[in-house]
Protein backbone atom coordinates (compact mmCIF):
# COMPACT_ATOMS: atom_id res chain seq x y z
CA UNK A 1 0.00 0.00 0.00
CA UNK A 2 1.15 3.80 -0.48
CA UNK A 3 0.34 6.89 1.06
CA UNK A 4 2.56 10.34 1.07
CA UNK A 5 4.54 10.86 4.14
CA UNK A 6 5.17 14.65 4.48
CA UNK A 7 5.16 15.31 0.26
CA UNK A 8 7.40 11.95 0.05
CA UNK A 9 5.90 9.15 -1.48
CA UNK A 10 5.95 6.44 0.95
CA UNK A 11 5.08 2.53 0.21
CA UNK A 12 4.32 -0.16 3.18
CA UNK A 13 4.49 -3.85 2.81
CA UNK A 14 2.89 -5.63 5.92
CA UNK A 15 -0.54 -6.27 8.28
CA UNK A 16 -3.24 -2.99 6.99
CA UNK A 17 -4.22 -3.64 10.81
CA UNK A 18 -1.29 -2.51 12.31
CA UNK A 19 -1.11 1.21 13.82
CA UNK A 20 -0.07 3.92 11.57
CA UNK A 21 1.56 5.11 14.83
CA UNK A 22 3.91 1.94 15.00
CA UNK A 23 4.39 1.82 10.83
CA UNK A 24 5.75 5.85 11.25
CA UNK A 25 7.99 4.92 14.11
CA UNK A 26 8.87 1.54 13.28
CA UNK A 27 9.37 1.03 9.37
CA UNK A 28 9.81 4.47 8.35
CA UNK A 29 11.42 6.05 10.65
CA UNK A 30 9.63 8.96 11.75
CA UNK A 31 9.98 8.53 15.23
CA UNK A 32 8.96 12.65 15.64
CA UNK A 33 5.03 10.95 16.29
CA UNK A 34 5.24 9.89 19.94
CA UNK A 35 3.25 7.41 21.95
CA UNK A 36 1.63 8.41 25.21
CA UNK A 37 -1.14 6.16 26.35
CA UNK A 38 -1.81 4.08 23.09
CA UNK A 39 -5.35 4.55 23.93
CA UNK A 40 -6.92 8.31 22.20
CA UNK A 41 -6.54 9.83 25.15
CA UNK A 42 -3.38 11.80 25.43
CA UNK A 43 -3.13 13.01 21.80
CA UNK A 44 1.00 12.66 22.02
CA UNK A 45 0.79 10.68 18.63
CA UNK A 46 -1.11 13.33 16.89
CA UNK A 47 -0.72 14.18 12.95
CA UNK A 48 -2.52 15.26 10.37
CA UNK A 49 -4.54 12.92 7.79
CA UNK A 50 -5.35 15.01 4.98
CA UNK A 51 -5.30 17.96 6.96
CA UNK A 52 -7.21 16.35 9.53
CA UNK A 53 -5.94 15.62 13.12
CA UNK A 54 -6.02 12.49 14.47
CA UNK A 55 -4.47 10.08 17.12
CA UNK A 56 -1.76 7.52 15.01
CA UNK A 57 -2.77 4.78 17.58
CA UNK A 58 -6.27 4.59 16.35
CA UNK A 59 -5.33 4.58 12.60
CA UNK A 60 -4.98 1.50 11.21
CA UNK A 61 -2.16 2.23 8.14
CA UNK A 62 -4.51 0.31 5.81
CA UNK A 63 -7.12 3.16 6.34
CA UNK A 64 -4.65 5.44 5.11
CA UNK A 65 -3.99 4.20 1.45
CA UNK A 66 -3.45 7.39 -0.85
CA UNK A 67 -3.85 10.04 2.34
CA UNK A 68 -1.56 12.52 2.49
CA UNK A 69 0.04 11.77 6.25
CA UNK A 70 1.73 14.90 7.80
CA UNK A 71 4.10 14.35 11.16
CA UNK A 72 6.06 16.70 13.35
CA UNK A 73 9.00 16.09 10.63
CA UNK A 74 7.20 18.00 7.71
CA UNK A 75 6.53 21.12 9.64
CA UNK A 76 9.96 22.66 9.41
CA UNK A 77 11.00 23.46 5.48
CA UNK A 78 14.98 21.96 6.01
CA UNK A 79 16.29 23.74 9.28
CA UNK A 80 13.78 26.61 8.49
CA UNK A 81 11.32 25.96 11.61
CA UNK A 82 7.54 27.35 11.19
CA UNK A 83 6.16 30.58 13.29
CA UNK A 84 4.71 28.11 15.60
CA UNK A 85 7.83 25.95 15.85
CA UNK A 86 9.78 29.35 16.54
CA UNK A 87 6.94 31.01 18.94
CA UNK A 88 6.74 27.59 21.35
CA UNK A 89 10.87 27.93 21.72
CA UNK A 90 10.72 31.51 22.28
CA UNK A 91 7.83 30.87 24.79
CA UNK A 92 8.74 28.26 26.24
CA UNK A 93 5.86 25.71 25.16
CA UNK A 94 7.72 23.05 25.45
CA UNK A 95 9.60 21.37 28.25
CA UNK A 96 10.00 17.48 28.53
CA UNK A 97 9.19 17.42 24.98
CA UNK A 98 6.86 14.21 24.82
CA UNK A 99 3.65 15.97 24.13
CA UNK A 100 5.10 18.80 22.12
CA UNK A 101 4.79 16.95 18.55
CA UNK A 102 1.28 16.42 19.13
CA UNK A 103 0.82 19.62 20.23
CA UNK A 104 2.21 21.11 17.25
CA UNK A 105 0.48 19.26 15.05
CA UNK A 106 -2.76 20.16 17.25
CA UNK A 107 -1.93 23.81 17.23
CA UNK A 108 -0.92 23.80 13.41
CA UNK A 109 -4.57 22.39 12.08
CA UNK A 110 -6.30 24.39 14.89
CA UNK A 111 -4.87 27.42 12.99
CA UNK A 112 -5.46 26.42 9.79
CA UNK A 113 -9.09 26.31 9.90
CA UNK A 114 -8.76 29.17 12.14
CA UNK A 115 -6.25 31.87 11.91
CA UNK A 116 -7.65 33.91 14.79
CA UNK A 117 -8.68 31.87 17.09
CA UNK A 118 -9.75 33.61 20.64
CA UNK A 119 -8.23 32.03 24.48
CA UNK A 120 -11.01 29.91 24.54
CA UNK A 121 -11.30 28.18 20.60
CA UNK A 122 -7.25 27.19 21.65
CA UNK A 123 -7.83 25.64 25.03
CA UNK A 124 -11.01 23.41 23.00
CA UNK A 125 -8.52 23.08 20.20
CA UNK A 126 -5.64 21.66 22.28
CA UNK A 127 -8.12 19.80 24.73
CA UNK A 128 -7.04 16.20 23.17
CA UNK A 129 -3.42 17.20 24.02
CA UNK A 130 -1.55 16.71 27.33
CA UNK A 131 0.67 17.87 28.62
CA UNK A 132 1.94 17.46 32.51
CA UNK A 133 4.94 19.77 32.40
CA UNK A 134 3.60 23.36 31.55
CA UNK A 135 0.56 23.92 32.66
CA UNK A 136 -0.57 25.00 29.15
CA UNK A 137 -0.64 29.10 29.69
CA UNK A 138 2.75 28.94 27.60
CA UNK A 139 1.58 26.93 24.96
CA UNK A 140 -1.46 28.50 24.70
CA UNK A 141 0.35 32.05 24.22
CA UNK A 142 2.88 30.22 22.12
CA UNK A 143 -0.26 29.68 19.40
CA UNK A 144 -1.87 32.94 20.06
CA UNK A 145 1.24 34.46 18.91
CA UNK A 146 0.64 32.80 15.28
CA UNK A 147 -2.85 34.20 14.85
CA UNK A 148 -2.83 36.05 11.44
CA UNK B 1 -1.14 -8.40 14.05
CA UNK B 2 1.41 -10.04 11.60
CA UNK B 3 -1.22 -11.81 9.94
CA UNK B 4 -4.57 -9.51 10.02
CA UNK B 5 -5.36 -8.27 7.18
CA UNK B 6 -7.44 -5.31 6.36
CA UNK B 7 -9.55 -5.23 3.59
CA UNK B 8 -10.79 -2.76 1.41
CA UNK B 9 -14.84 -3.08 0.25
CA UNK B 10 -15.52 -1.00 -2.71
CA UNK B 11 -19.07 -0.19 -1.36
CA UNK B 12 -21.25 -1.40 1.01
CA UNK B 13 -22.68 -4.78 -0.46
CA UNK B 14 -18.90 -5.89 -1.18
CA UNK B 15 -18.58 -4.95 3.04
CA UNK B 16 -21.30 -7.21 3.82
CA UNK B 17 -19.91 -9.68 1.38
CA UNK B 18 -16.40 -9.54 3.09
CA UNK B 19 -17.98 -9.77 6.48
CA UNK B 20 -19.89 -13.31 5.03
CA UNK B 21 -16.80 -14.64 3.10
CA UNK B 22 -13.98 -14.04 6.02
CA UNK B 23 -14.61 -15.66 9.35
CA UNK B 24 -13.75 -13.40 12.14
CA UNK B 25 -13.44 -10.26 10.15
CA UNK B 26 -14.27 -7.02 12.36
CA UNK B 27 -16.30 -3.97 10.38
CA UNK B 28 -13.57 -1.08 11.51
CA UNK B 29 -14.24 2.37 11.04
CA UNK B 30 -12.87 5.11 12.74
CA UNK B 31 -11.22 3.35 15.36
CA UNK B 32 -11.55 5.33 18.46
CA UNK B 33 -12.79 1.94 20.18
CA UNK B 34 -11.71 -1.04 18.22
CA UNK B 35 -8.18 -0.21 17.50
CA UNK B 36 -7.58 -0.08 21.73
CA UNK B 37 -9.27 -3.11 21.90
CA UNK B 38 -7.09 -4.82 19.18
CA UNK B 39 -3.79 -3.15 20.38
CA UNK B 40 -4.58 -4.51 23.99
CA UNK B 41 -5.61 -7.68 22.21
CA UNK B 42 -8.90 -8.00 23.96
CA UNK B 43 -10.46 -8.85 20.40
CA UNK B 44 -8.24 -10.83 17.70
CA UNK B 45 -10.12 -10.36 14.31
CA UNK B 46 -8.18 -12.13 11.95
CA UNK B 47 -9.09 -9.34 9.00
CA UNK B 48 -10.58 -6.12 9.41
CA UNK B 49 -12.90 -4.65 7.16
CA UNK B 50 -12.46 -1.07 6.44
CA UNK B 51 -15.53 1.33 6.11
CA UNK B 52 -14.10 4.49 6.86
CA UNK B 53 -13.50 5.44 2.93
CA UNK B 54 -16.92 4.42 1.93
CA UNK B 55 -18.95 7.16 0.33
CA UNK B 56 -22.35 5.51 1.18
CA UNK B 57 -21.37 5.83 4.98
CA UNK B 58 -20.71 9.11 4.68
CA UNK B 59 -22.96 12.19 4.79
CA UNK B 60 -25.88 13.88 6.34
CA UNK B 61 -29.13 14.60 4.37
CA UNK B 62 -32.99 15.11 4.27
CA UNK B 63 -34.95 12.35 3.51
CA UNK B 64 -38.87 12.07 3.65
CA UNK B 65 -39.23 14.49 6.08
CA UNK B 66 -36.45 12.96 8.22
CA UNK B 67 -32.54 14.09 8.67
CA UNK B 68 -30.21 10.93 7.62
CA UNK B 69 -26.85 10.10 9.01
CA UNK B 70 -23.81 8.52 6.94
CA UNK B 71 -22.88 5.68 9.85
CA UNK B 72 -19.61 6.86 9.28
CA UNK B 73 -19.92 10.74 9.37
CA UNK B 74 -17.62 11.76 12.06
CA UNK B 75 -18.83 13.51 14.88
CA UNK B 76 -16.97 16.57 13.48
CA UNK B 77 -19.30 16.69 10.26
CA UNK B 78 -22.46 16.68 12.81
CA UNK B 79 -21.00 19.31 14.76
CA UNK B 80 -20.32 21.30 11.91
CA UNK B 81 -23.78 20.86 10.22
CA UNK B 82 -26.87 23.31 9.58
CA UNK B 83 -29.33 20.13 9.62
CA UNK B 84 -28.23 18.36 12.46
CA UNK B 85 -28.09 21.90 14.55
CA UNK B 86 -32.08 22.60 13.21
CA UNK B 87 -33.83 18.95 13.45
CA UNK B 88 -31.13 17.36 16.59
CA UNK B 89 -29.52 19.98 18.53
CA UNK B 90 -28.74 17.63 21.09
CA UNK B 91 -26.98 15.86 19.31
CA UNK B 92 -24.79 18.40 18.52
CA UNK B 93 -24.30 19.01 22.05
CA UNK B 94 -23.17 15.86 22.70
CA UNK B 95 -20.94 15.06 19.90
CA UNK B 96 -19.17 18.16 21.05
CA UNK B 97 -18.43 16.10 24.43
CA UNK B 98 -16.94 13.52 23.02
CA UNK B 99 -13.23 12.98 23.34
CA UNK B 100 -11.64 16.38 22.18
CA UNK B 101 -10.69 17.30 18.22
CA UNK B 102 -9.02 14.03 17.14
CA UNK B 103 -11.60 11.70 18.46
CA UNK B 104 -14.54 13.90 17.17
CA UNK B 105 -12.37 13.77 13.79
CA UNK B 106 -12.77 9.89 13.61
CA UNK B 107 -15.77 8.76 16.01
CA UNK B 108 -18.66 7.88 14.58
CA UNK B 109 -22.54 7.11 15.04
CA UNK B 110 -22.36 3.79 13.17
CA UNK B 111 -19.00 3.16 15.86
CA UNK B 112 -21.18 4.21 18.80
CA UNK B 113 -24.02 2.02 18.32
CA UNK B 114 -21.88 -1.03 17.36
CA UNK B 115 -19.55 -0.57 20.28
CA UNK B 116 -22.77 0.01 22.47
CA UNK B 117 -21.09 0.73 25.72
CA UNK B 118 -23.37 1.96 28.62
CA UNK B 119 -20.99 5.36 28.48
CA UNK B 120 -21.66 5.95 24.99
CA UNK B 121 -22.41 10.08 24.56
CA UNK B 122 -24.98 9.92 21.67
CA UNK B 123 -27.09 6.80 22.95
CA UNK B 124 -29.26 8.59 25.05
CA UNK B 125 -29.69 11.19 22.50
CA UNK B 126 -30.81 8.71 19.78
CA UNK B 127 -33.16 6.64 22.81
CA UNK B 128 -35.02 10.43 23.38
CA UNK B 129 -35.00 11.11 19.78
CA UNK B 130 -36.69 7.89 18.89
CA UNK B 131 -34.13 7.08 16.30
CA UNK B 132 -34.17 4.74 13.52
CA UNK B 133 -30.80 2.36 13.16
CA UNK B 134 -30.69 2.08 9.49
CA UNK B 135 -28.69 -1.65 8.38
CA UNK B 136 -27.65 -3.12 5.24
CA UNK B 137 -30.68 -5.33 5.53
CA UNK B 138 -33.65 -4.04 7.44
CA UNK B 139 -34.45 -0.54 10.07
CA UNK B 140 -33.97 -1.11 13.78
CA UNK B 141 -35.60 1.28 16.29
CA UNK B 142 -33.24 2.41 18.85
CA UNK B 143 -35.36 1.49 21.60
CA UNK B 144 -34.81 -2.27 20.51
CA UNK B 145 -31.24 -1.65 19.56
CA UNK B 146 -29.38 -2.85 22.86
CA UNK B 147 -30.08 -6.17 24.00
CA UNK B 148 -27.54 -6.80 26.92
CA UNK B 149 -24.25 -5.67 28.31
CA UNK B 150 -22.13 -4.35 24.93
CA UNK B 151 -24.38 -6.80 22.83
CA UNK B 152 -26.88 -5.47 20.20
CA UNK B 153 -29.54 -6.82 17.67
CA UNK B 154 -27.30 -6.39 15.04
CA UNK B 155 -26.95 -9.86 13.26
CA UNK B 156 -23.14 -11.50 12.50
CA UNK B 157 -22.08 -9.82 9.34
CA UNK B 158 -24.86 -6.90 9.35
CA UNK B 159 -23.78 -3.48 8.77
CA UNK B 160 -25.39 0.46 10.10
CA UNK B 161 -25.70 2.02 7.25
CA UNK B 162 -27.47 5.51 8.79
CA UNK B 163 -29.02 6.95 11.91
CA UNK B 164 -33.15 8.79 11.16
CA UNK B 165 -34.05 11.05 13.32
CA UNK B 166 -37.40 11.59 13.54
CA UNK B 167 -38.90 15.17 13.53
CA UNK B 168 -39.52 14.95 17.60
CA UNK B 169 -35.56 14.54 17.68
CA UNK B 170 -35.93 18.84 17.89
CA UNK B 171 -36.90 19.17 21.22
CA UNK B 172 -34.37 16.65 22.50
CA UNK B 173 -32.51 18.38 25.75
CA UNK B 174 -29.25 16.66 26.72
CA UNK B 175 -26.63 17.21 29.52
CA UNK B 176 -23.33 15.04 30.27
CA UNK B 177 -21.61 14.66 33.55
CA UNK B 178 -18.23 13.70 33.54
CA UNK B 179 -14.83 14.58 35.81
CA UNK B 180 -13.71 17.13 33.39
CA UNK B 181 -15.00 19.05 29.70
CA UNK B 182 -12.76 17.22 27.34
CA UNK B 183 -11.50 13.49 26.82
CA UNK B 184 -13.75 12.33 29.68
CA UNK B 185 -15.86 9.06 29.88
CA UNK B 186 -19.32 10.04 31.23
CA UNK B 187 -20.53 9.28 35.06
CA UNK B 188 -24.30 9.96 33.88
CA UNK B 189 -25.95 10.90 30.46
CA UNK B 190 -29.26 12.26 30.36
CA UNK B 191 -31.15 13.02 27.47
CA UNK B 192 -35.05 14.34 27.85
CA UNK B 193 -37.93 14.99 25.14
CA UNK B 194 -41.17 16.42 26.51
CA UNK B 195 -43.41 15.35 23.51
CA UNK B 196 -43.40 12.50 23.16
CA UNK B 197 -42.36 12.04 26.89
CA UNK B 198 -39.13 10.46 26.30
CA UNK B 199 -35.96 10.21 29.51
CA UNK B 200 -33.50 8.34 28.72
CA UNK B 201 -30.07 7.97 30.25
CA UNK B 202 -26.41 6.43 30.33
CA UNK B 203 -23.53 5.20 32.39
CA UNK B 204 -26.43 4.45 34.63
CA UNK B 205 -26.72 0.76 33.74
CA UNK B 206 -25.55 -2.11 31.67
CA UNK B 207 -26.61 -0.55 28.27
CA UNK B 208 -28.42 3.08 27.49
CA UNK B 209 -31.59 2.77 28.56
CA UNK B 210 -34.96 4.34 28.91
CA UNK B 211 -36.80 5.19 32.43
CA UNK B 212 -40.02 3.90 31.43
CA UNK B 213 -42.11 4.83 34.85
CA UNK B 214 -40.37 7.72 34.67
CA UNK B 215 -41.32 8.83 31.29
CA UNK B 216 -44.57 7.22 31.99
CA UNK B 217 -45.41 10.16 34.49
CA UNK B 218 -44.16 12.71 32.69
CA UNK B 219 -46.40 11.98 29.90
CA UNK B 220 -49.02 12.65 32.77
CA UNK B 221 -47.76 15.98 32.57
CA UNK B 222 -45.82 14.78 36.45
CA UNK B 223 -42.22 15.98 36.76
CA UNK B 224 -41.60 15.68 39.99
CA UNK B 225 -43.06 11.79 40.03
CA UNK B 226 -40.71 11.61 36.96
CA UNK B 227 -37.60 12.72 38.29
CA UNK B 228 -38.80 10.43 41.80
CA UNK B 229 -39.04 7.48 39.60
CA UNK B 230 -36.30 7.65 37.70
CA UNK B 231 -34.73 6.20 40.75
CA UNK B 232 -35.79 3.18 40.20
CA UNK B 233 -35.89 2.83 36.37
CA UNK B 234 -31.85 2.74 36.36
CA UNK B 235 -29.53 0.26 37.56
CA UNK B 236 -26.27 1.86 38.05
CA UNK B 237 -23.18 0.75 39.67
CA UNK B 238 -19.66 1.56 41.60
CA UNK B 239 -16.46 1.20 39.47
CA UNK B 240 -13.86 3.14 38.40
CA UNK B 241 -15.76 6.24 37.41
CA UNK B 242 -18.05 7.35 39.90
CA UNK B 243 -20.36 5.52 42.83
CA UNK B 244 -23.83 4.02 42.45
CA UNK B 245 -25.20 6.60 45.31
CA UNK B 246 -23.46 9.36 43.08
CA UNK B 247 -24.80 8.40 39.82
CA UNK B 248 -29.01 8.02 41.10
CA UNK B 249 -28.58 11.19 42.93
CA UNK B 250 -27.06 13.08 39.86
CA UNK B 251 -29.67 11.44 37.72
CA UNK B 252 -32.11 12.35 39.69
CA UNK B 253 -30.64 16.01 39.97
CA UNK B 254 -29.72 16.43 36.38
CA UNK B 255 -33.11 15.20 34.91
CA UNK B 256 -34.97 17.73 37.20
CA UNK B 257 -32.69 20.56 36.00
CA UNK B 258 -34.08 19.41 32.20
CA UNK B 259 -37.26 19.22 33.17
CA UNK B 260 -37.90 21.99 34.94
CA UNK B 261 -36.19 24.64 33.01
Amino acid sequence: MRFVLNGRAVSFEGSGARRLLDVLREDLGATGTKEGCGEGECGACSILVDGEVVNSCLVAVGQVEGCQVTTVEGLADGGRLTALQQAFIERGAAQCGICTPGMLLAAHALLEENPRPSEDDVRVGLAGNLCRCTGYTKIIDAVLACRT
Amino acid sequence: MPDVACLQPRDVADAVRLCHETPDARLLAGGTDLMVMLHAGSVRPRALVNLWSLAELKGIRHVDGVVEIGAAEPYTGIIGSALVAEHCPALVAASRTIGATQIQNRGTLGGNLANASPAGDTLPVLLASDAIVVTDSRTIPVAEFFTGYRTTALRDGELIVAVRFPVSARGVRFRKVGTRAAQAISKVVVAVNREPARIALGSVAEVPLRARSAEALLAQGDVEGAVAAVAADIRPIDDVRSTAAYRRAVAQNVLGDLLRD
